[in-house]
């Protein structure tokens, strides 16, 4: 039950990207199709669940038994650049088109500070093995959640007759605004 | 002390070796072999990812041009010098280096074209002109003269002449055919530099009603399609050029009474 309630508040009520502000850069910069918006979801959920499992590991067999919790961002972060350089040389052996289409922005996830932030809070929330896991995994399905819906509201805006100086990325971060606001709907319902 | 500065330098170094290995193999298993003529083709381009070949960007065109769906010369802002190079790459004849220009098809500027009753005072712009009454003149297919493939262009290749009707410079031209997006009226067409010949005009009026509008109009008399053996036809009361059976050396311009058809001047 408190894993269930750690994944949905994670993916829903404390959204990464639209209650925490954290991974924007690819929430604005891919979410332009529906499909590369959604590997980018999977892309960047693979890298949180496995910086969750890898990070806790490493923090907890290693880190705090040596007294050496301050090595912790240097640690993370090479935890994280490895993984992100792992899924990269997986995608473009997969799926070249979807390598270019994710262009820049998969390298980009190095420096998503979604994943930094996910590996902090579960220092900070002493979270278990399981519990991380799951944070890992919900984070990851609202970041998927996230950029999804926003790239179908920005399909539909490709029709849309929009005031030309609103072009672009006024209205998506305009765009981004409102889905915050509709997101903050849920805050309160589970408080962890 | 020591030990803790051991302890952080061995285990840091540690996770550095593991991962540095792993990589190394994901390396070697998921290695993509490369066309190594891609990336010698990719720095010769200009890389200003402009999209003016129509592809996603320099990278995607060399990609194109080394499995041979597009052409060597399909860069028009690297020109002929970057269509020689690459062609030179992959060892195959740069075929129509010619360089494209954009030409303008109207010729019915402020001295030729009628305008309406109204004076238009608002702001210089084609777009804006456009929405407004479709602009001051009586022809609604003509240069408006508001100057947005002027704005358009980075090249400062155009410029509005006197007669206020845009003009190319060939020499500063990119060919990038941003100007040809701008134009609100579709006047502006991509064409080999050394292509001289056009019909200045758009208008589908009937023979009446174009010359009430404009003293240069093509007014689809039907006079160049019979004298010009199929290089020429009159489609939907305006000529068109068939280019590629069209010889301009012996083709009597003079007949076309109101010089549309005409050579660039």
């Amino acid at each position: 039950m408190e894993l269930l309630l750690i994944f949905f508040s994670a993916a829903i009520v404390n959204n990464f990207v639209l209650s925490y502000f954290l991974g924007i850069c690819p929430f604005i910069g891919v979410s332009n199709k529906i499909s590369s918006a959604f590997s980018m979801g999977l892309a960047t959920t693979f890298v949180l669940v496995l910086t969750a499992i890898v990070t806790w590991l490493i923090y907890h067999i290693i880190l705090l038994p040596y007294h050496l919790d301050f090595l912790q961002y240097v640690a993370f972060i090479l935890v994280i650049a490895s993984l992100v350089q792992f899924v990269e040389m997986f995608i473009k052996k997969v799926s070249q088109p979807l390598y270019s289409a994710l262009g820049i922005f998969l390298p980009l996830i190095t420096t998503n500070c979604a994943i930094l932030g996910l590996a902090l809070f579960i220092v900070l929330r002493d979270y278990t093995f399981a519990e991380g896991i799951f944070f890992g995994l919900g984070a990851g399905v609202g970041f998927t959640l996230a950029i999804t819906i926003m790239a179908g509201i920005r399909e539909e805006l490709e029709l849309a007759d929009i005031p030309e100086s609103f072009r672009g990325v006024p209205i998506t971060l305009i765009v981004a605004g409102i889905l915050a606001m509709a997101f903050m709907g849920f805050s309160g319902l589970i408080t962890l | 002390m020591t030990d803790t500065l051991i302890v952080a330098l061995t285990t840091m170094g540690g996770l550095g070796f593991i991962f540095a290995s792993g990589l190394a193999y994901a390396d070697k298993k998921l290695r993509v072999e490369e066309n190594p003529l891609i990336s010698q083709i990719n720095e010769i381009l200009p890389n200003a990812n402009c999209g003016a070949c129509g592809k996603a960007g320099c990278y995607d065109f060399a990609v194109n041009v080394v499995n041979g769906t597009m052409k060597v010369n399909g860069c028009p802002v690297g020109g002929e010098d970057v269509a020689s190079q690459i062609a030179a790459i992959l060892g195959v004849e740069s075929d129509n280096l010619i360089k494209q220009v954009p030409r303008i098809l109207c010729k019915g500027g402020k001295n030729e074209a009628k305008n309406k009753s109204i004076d238009y005072v608002g702001p210089k712009s084609c777009s804006v002109m456009e929405v407004v009454a479709s602009g001051d003149k009586l022809c609604d297919y003509g240069c408006l003269g508001g100057g947005d493939c002027v704005s358009a262009c980075q090249f400062g290749a155009l410029f509005m002449n006197d007669n206020n009707l845009p003009e190319v410079i060939e020499d500063l031209c990119t060919s990038c055919g941003l100007c040809v997006k701008a134009c609100t009226k579709n006047l502006i067409e991509m064409h080999p530099i050394d292509r001289r010949v056009f019909v200045f005009c758009k208008n589908h009026y009937d023979p009446k009603k174009s010359k009430e509008v404009c003293s240069v109009a093509c007014t689809g008399c039907g006079i160049c399609e019979r004298i010009s053996d199929g290089g020429i036809v009159v489609k939907n009361s305006l000529a068109e050029i068939n280019y590629d059976i069209f010889y301009s050396s012996n083709f009597p311009f003079e007949k076309c009474k109101t010089n549309s058809i005409s050579h660039l001047n």
